[in-house]
């Protein structure tokens, strides 16, 4: 973490130092606030394994975003920090820097340098390729939130599609819920002594590659990852006399990730394809694919709502070694949209192990906007496993509803 | 032998036959053939204008008048032979502030659209028949905000009416598309500019479901005239949509490049 902090602190003077030159020559430089603040009330269905934990847990939590841009056009720098601060889980109380970076367009190239954030990919329920940015999992379990990475991305743009280089230095470790957190297992997981496969520890420099085109209604892109896994592998913490301490180990290994993503629209239907190759000296060699498709009946029962079916299959050459849940998986989702003045929409759905006939899961996420600023969030999430060899077993405790109001400015 | 008071009398007659062929020939344009010169001659008047910039504020009020305000930033660029591009970016409500959507319009095949999301910074492509649904929970759907292409309709000349003060042709246009929202249009197009006053549309039940107005035209460059208010209002839900742009820029300099996927990931 202190190098980190170094190294972001060092990506910031000098992104701040070279421009702030040209600042100072242009007052015409655009400037925009925006961003949100906002509260969150999540409550248990069950009582947990452990008296530290609670039952009901709330948070406030801000995210500002301040951007600048060179009258040219051509130079633009963002920032943007994040905070919440969570009444019961010290690790969810955290602050991030999710962006502070310098955006350099050319003609047929771009430049990125600072932290930032990248997405790869096209499924919805799992994330497979996605690799650039760590997952905040205290923000959200199911990997929809990303941390910020340092980095220097290079974007060219050609005939032949686009192409993203990476240069990743600083790596982020995973966050995960602490020992009053819930959503964590029975287990607590000692993120202040991770271990690494590098002797560089979080300062290894990490590589990456992205080609992306368009051929008419088909989607390709072929992706490569060299460096320190995101994912870390979980291992039992013994103490010095070899005895178990009853926590667990994040183990950071190096990996080599191959990825491949397609997209198909064809009328109504878009067909979607991610697949991963995995390897490392410290880890099984793997695939692993998520597919399906989207279909949208749009205006139903003759009213502007537009009806989303959503239907995924994750797969994992591990199987039920696997170190995520999805590894014979099944999902079924309906994504409602009203098309309403407040935009709300709603989101449903159902995921169902295929080896661990048990394990299910199913989950509501509904929003809407009130008034002019304030959007409402009600997220419901039900677990079923009965099997503790299932990865899924870790939540069969934690069902739990949440509501979160954001008011935007 | 003819002599030449013969001869005048055939050339007479010759060109009396002529110029009853050639004023039948008139007469023969079929209200077809005259609403298709109609809409060809619309479309031959707006082109050249290259790319364009506006700032506009949607006003959505429901059936006991409540306002709803939304602001977006339209680009769009004209494309020879094919339907134009355009990039929307939304700026109100702020909860979306930083969306952005990306529109390639087609003539012949449906359009290619894709959507970004900033907060997750991805970009979702879009299955675009979806173009009858309403536009950020407006009385506009994607397609009233399409560029108007002559090969989207079939048209009918239906009569001459004075709308906004304007002597109108009155069109009959059916869309081409089987996805389209309508079933039918009616649109008044001034003799004196060729520009659209007034469209009727019909749902798929073949009632009238909207009307929209265009009011306070602006001409830029001479040539291409712009309409700075539009106002639709939804005859079955008693809801109306007012458009209201400030100013249009012209020929700012926008190119190809400025509306690929790229661009829609560092829109601003």
């Amino acid at each position: 973490m202190q190098r980190l902090k170094k190294v972001t602190s060092a990506v910031i003077a000098a992104v701040c130092s070279s421009l702030s030159a040209a600042v100072i020559a242009e007052d015409t430089t655009e400037f925009e606030l925006r961003g949100y603040v906002g509260a969150e009330a999540r409550y248990y269905a069950e009582h947990s394994h452990d008296p530290m934990q609670s039952d009901s847990q709330y948070s406030i939590t801000a995210e500002p975003e301040f951007y600048w841009q060179w009258p040219d056009g051509n130079n633009s720098l963002t920032f943007k920090p994040y905070v919440r601060i969570d009444s019961q889980d010290s690790e969810r109380t955290h602050v991030d820097i999710r962006e502070a970076v310098w955006l350099h367009v050319e003609r047929d190239w771009e430049m990125r340098m600072g932290i930032s954030k990248v997405f790869w990919g096209v499924t919805e329920t799992v994330h497979l390729v996605d690799i650039i940015n760590q997952t905040d999992t205290v923000e959200a379990f199911d990997g929809e939130e990303k941390l910020g990475q340092p980095m220097v991305q290079l974007t060219f743009l050609k005939d032949w599609g686009t192409l993203d280089a990476f240069i990743l230095p600083g790596f982020r470790e995973r966050t995960f819920p602490g020992k009053e957190g819930r959503l964590r297992g029975a287990y607590i997981i000692d993120t202040d002594n991770a271990l690494f496969e590098s002797s560089d520890k979080t300062g290894h420099i990490d590589f990456a590659l992205n080609w992306r085109n368009t051929y008419d209604d088909l989607d390709i892109s072929l992706n490569w990852f060299n460096g320190t896994s995101r994912e870390p592998t979980i291992i039992p913490q013994t103490d010095a006399q070899g005895l178990l301490t009853g926590k667990l180990t994040p183990f950071y290994p190096q990996i080599n990730q191959f990825g491949a993503v397609a997209q198909y629209i064809y009328l109504d239907w878009i067909w979607k394809l991610e697949a991963i190759n995995r390897s490392g000296d410290l880890i099984d060699d793997y695939n692993a694919m998520v597919g399906g498709f989207e279909y949208t009946f749009v205006g139903v029962f003759g009213s502007y709502t537009d009806l989303g079916i959503v239907a995924e299959y994750g797969w994992d050459e591990r199987g039920t070694d696997a170190t995520t849940p999805t590894q014979n998986d099944m999902s079924l989702a309906a994504r409602i949209v009203l098309n309403d003045i407040s935009s709300t929409e709603i989101l449903a759905g159902w995921t169902q192990d295929l080896d661990f006939s048990d394990s299910r899961s199913l989950f509501i996420e509904a929003s809407t906007r009130v008034g002019d600023s304030t959007k409402i969030t009600l997220d419901m999430w039900l677990f079923n496993s009965e099997d503790p060899t299932d990865v899924g077993y870790t939540f069969t405790n934690e069902d739990f509803v949440q509501l979160a109001v954001e008011w935007y400015y | 032998m003819l002599n030449k008071n013969n001869l005048k009398v055939w050339l007479k007659s010759v060109s009396l036959i002529g110029a009853l062929l050639f004023a039948n020939n008139l007469f023969a344009e079929t209200a077809e053939e005259k609403g298709l010169r109609i809409a060809t001659e619309r479309k031959a008047a707006d082109k050249g204008w290259g790319d364009s910039e506006a700032e506009t504020q949607m006003i959505l009020r429901n059936a006991q008048g409540e306002e709803s305000v939304r602001e977006i930033r339209t680009r769009a660029l004209e494309v020879d032979g094919d339907g134009d591009k355009g990039l929307t970016i939304f700026d109100q409500p702020r909860d979306v502030a930083g969306t952005a959507f990306l529109n390639h319009s087609h003539i012949n095949e449906p359009d290619d659209q894709w959507l970004y999301l900033p907060a997750l910074k991805r970009v979702k492509r879009i299955a675009s028949r979806n173009k009858s649904g309403p536009f950020m929970g407006s009385e506009f759907a994607y397609e009233d905000l399409a560029s108007f292409e002559v090969a989207k309709y079939t048209y009918k000349y239906l009569r001459d009416e004075v709308v906004n003060g304007e002597n109108c042709w009155v069109l009959e246009s059916i869309p081409t598309d089987r996805y389209s929202g309508y079933t039918k249009q009616i649109v008044w197009i001034d003799q004196k500019h060729h520009r659209a006053q007034k469209v009727e549309f019909y749902d798929r039940k073949h009632a009238l479901l909207k009307t929209l107005t265009m009011y306070d035209y602006r001409l830029y460059l001479d040539k291409y005239w712009r309409a700075h208010k539009l106002s639709m209002v939804n005859h079955q839900t008693g809801k109306s949509t007012d458009l209201i742009t400030a100013e249009t820029k012209f020929r700012v300099g926008l190119e190809a490049r400025d509306f690929e996927q790229n661009a829609l990931r560092r829109a601003r």
